[in-house]
């Protein structure tokens, strides 16, 4: 088949920039430590309040500088609404849906997940400054969509 | 509405359906052949119409202004939001899809389609579907959005209706394929003809990526909708929508590709260099479907392994899209230069720019420069996570389908709604004015929703009432509300221009055809295996099967777990 010089010169010349794209992409994964969601656990979100972690949401101290935060999400809220950690941890989120589907986000971390019933959502970032987060819930899930939220605050090491 | 059929100032409406005088191509197509693409045209236009009402509204409320208790009929901005989706995603773009490739196979085989039945079926089903859908959005029953992601639970009525509008197009593929069957008994050792070969495998593609939201409603949404079933897999039903969710934008995207490869080198004059590397990526986007995961890089149910087997297939898609990007610039530049145009850049000024269909579809392939790099960055693995479900990847679909697409569709309407009625296009300078109304809009529209998402704007959102909103986000909030309303006046004047064209009495003053290009490197010189269409379905039904099946493999067993839940 006929294909013209020129523009088999610039396919070849895309096909590469794009072979280093996925190269970049996936050198900076693993040096950034910046990892997707992975499956984690399955559980019911009919009883998810009595299941444990998630009868008992809140914040936890697990040793170093290492929380955990395990929090319930539902129609339109996040329980705990508030929540505090000091600066310089890693912080675990475990995370799950009583209902439909939300969604997980704190602008400027690498956190951005989905909250699909029936999965819980594991994720881990690490808090290098002091300050407010918002957590948003970025995915449609009734009226009051736009009224669930959190705040994440950051402070200064106790 | 009243549609003049005839020719105006033709005879008689009752004397048996005329030759229509206006048409110099397509002889031996008739009026009845022609009627079904005008209808859907129009109820394509009429989603257009509607999907830019709703953007206005959209518009300012990120302006601060909530339009939505004084209009009638809307509850909330949801349910205006859900009606925009529908209306363009679906509506819009399937219609016309359904119109433009019935056409331009026709055109292709020089012959109608094979079975005027069918075809009015396909008009039929759209109109239904249409009906059934619009009204359970309209009466609030159905404020699901265009994703219906389970566990929000719509009216029966809601997935009947989506089901419809799939079922036309599946009905134009099939009229398609009897065409070809009934053109290769005459034409045994012929290449098929490259406009139609490009409209089959849209279709083609299309069918096959739709068997996934077929599944998803068929056998779990639909009869969990009806009370028949107690649970669905929220998690699982994604995974199905979503194997039709990507392949979706190519459906939108292909027959505009149809229209930049085939007809519009020859609307400026040119010619396009390769028979061969066109339908190398047409059928590059047939086998390449089952990319939908890289939608679901975020969900925490599905396997790292098959979100990064979706993302390199993703990444390979960029390829035949890199092609694209050559060969019309190649035949825009042969054009501009053959008219004068001299050095790096100066052909493009000598492009024909005053031509209303050529100027709208311009400025579209110069949105969609950005909407693909744009894209790169959404389907880009972990980069996805700066971006993902924020208003960037909002900014990103109105460059593409918002603009590439729903650009050079208008652009096309400005020959196609002559060419079908024999009516004079309205005001031509309105139509280059509306083109970069709307092109100008979206720019800064762009600007607002994508410099957003990375401040962190979540998508699908009343973002001024949310709980969380910061007067750091007031900016790229006007940008986004600006620019939507000047989209929105574009919007306007194409209608002002459609309308003008439909009820306006001037005929057409010189002859009307379909633009088709010639090829430089013609079918002789390009491997005739690429017509193999039941060979190349197979292959894309076994990569399909395989890359899903790896999916649901990972997933499985199904976790039944949520009941339908009405939150609106």
């Amino acid at each position: 088949m006929h294909i013209e010089r020129i523009e088999r010169l610039f396919l070849v010349v895309a096909g590469g920039i794009l072979a280093a794209m996925v190269v970049a992409v996936l050198v900076a994964a693993s040096a950034e430590h910046a990892s997707l969601p992975e499956p984690a656990e399955r559980v019911d979100p009919a009883t998810l309040r009595e299941t444990a972690p998630f009868d008992d949401p809140g914040v936890f101290h697990d040793g170093d500088n290492r929380y955990t935060v395990v929090i319930v999400a539902s129609a339109w809220q996040f329980e705990p609404s508030e929540i505090r950690v000091p600066v310089g941890s890693e912080v675990r989120f475990i995370v799950s849906s009583t209902d439909v589907i939300h969604g997980f986000l704190i602008p400027g971390t690498q956190v951005n997940a989905m909250l699909v019933p029936g999965q819980v959502t594991d994720v881990t970032t690490e808090f290098d400054d002091v300050g407010t987060h918002r957590l948003i819930c970025h995915e449609y899930c009734g009226l009051n969509h736009h009224e669930m939220s959190a705040e994440l605050i950051v402070e200064e090491a106790a | 509405m009243t549609i003049v059929d005839e020719p105006a100032g033709a005879a008689s409406p009752s004397s048996a359906p005329p030759a229509p005088s206006w048409r110099v191509d397509l002889r031996g197509v008739s009026w009845e052949d022609l009627r079904p693409v005008k209808w859907q045209l129009y109820l394509s236009c009429t989603g257009l119409g509607i999907g830019v009402l709703m953007g206005l509204l959209q518009a300012f409320e990120r302006m601060g202004s909530n339009l939505y208790d004084e209009t009638p009929v809307l509850n909330s901005y949801y349910q205006g939001l859900t009606l925009h989706g529908v209306a363009l995603a679906l509506i819009f773009t399937f219609s016309f899809s359904n119109a433009f490739l019935s056409l331009v196979t026709m055109r292709g085989y020089g012959r109608p389609l094979a079975s005027r039945f069918v075809s009015n079926a396909s008009l039929v089903a759209a109109w239904g579907g249409v009906a059934l859908a619009g009204w359970a959005i309209l009466a609030d029953k159905a404020t699901v959005l265009f994703t219906f992601y389970a566990p929000l639970q719509a009216t029966p009525a809601f997935y009947l209706g989506a089901v419809l509008l799939v079922v036309s197009t599946w009905l134009t593929l099939l009229n398609q394929l009897l065409t070809l069957r009934a053109w290769r008994r005459e034409h045994r050792s012929e290449r098929i003809p490259l406009l139609s070969f490009t409209a089959t495998v849209t279709s083609m593609m299309w069918f096959i990526a739709s068997l996934g939201i077929a599944v998803e409603v068929l056998g779990f949404l639909l009869p969990w909708s009806l009370g028949w079933r107690d649970a669905v897999d929220p998690q699982f039903t994604r995974l199905l929508f979503w194997f039709s969710g990507h392949p979706i934008v190519y459906f939108w995207l292909l027959p505009v590709y149809v229209s930049w490869y085939l007809l519009l080198p020859k609307q400026v004059g040119s010619r396009i260099y390769s028979d061969g590397l066109t339908r190398i990526v047409f059928l590059a986007f047939l086998v390449l479907l089952p990319v939908g995961v890289h939608h679901m890089f975020t969900d925490p149910g599905i396997a790292e392994t098959s979100k990064m087997i979706q993302y390199l297939l993703t990444v390979a898609l960029f390829v035949p899209s890199l092609a694209t990007l050559f060969t019309i610039v190649a035949a825009l530049e042969n054009a501009g230069r053959a008219r004068g145009g001299k050095g790096w850049l100066g052909w493009i000024w000598k492009l024909p720019w005053s031509d209303p269909s050529v100027n709208a579809q311009l400025l579209a392939g110069l949105a969609f420069m950005l909407g693909g790099a744009s894209g790169l960055i959404n389907a880009s693995y972990t980069v996805n996570l700066v971006v993902h479900n924020t208003s960037f990847i909002v900014g990103h679909f109105h460059l593409t389908v918002g603009t590439a697409v729903a650009l050079s569709i208008m652009g096309i309407c400005y020959w196609m709604v002559p060419y079908l009625t024999g009516k004079k296009l309205f005001s031509p300078g309105t139509a280059v004015l509306q083109a970069w109304t709307w092109w100008i809009g979206v720019m800064i529209f762009a600007r607002g929703q994508m410099a957003g998402g990375i401040e962190g704007i979540p998508r699908r959102t009343q973002l001024r009432d949310a709980a969380y909103y910061g007067d750091d986000w007031d900016l790229s909030s006007m940008f986004t509300g600006i620019g939507g309303t000047l989209m929105f006046i574009g919007g306007v004047l194409f209608f002002v221009v459609l309308l003008g064209t439909i009820f306006g009495r001037r005929p057409l003053d010189e002859p009307a055809e379909i633009p088709v290009t010639d090829v430089i490197h013609g079918s002789r010189q390009s491997w005739a295996v690429l017509d193999r269409l039941g060979v190349w379905a197979i292959v894309a039904g076994v990569l399909s099967v395989v890359v899903l099946g790896e999916a649901i493999a990972h997933y499985w067993p199904l976790h039944d777990i949520s009941p339908g839940i009405r939150l609106w």
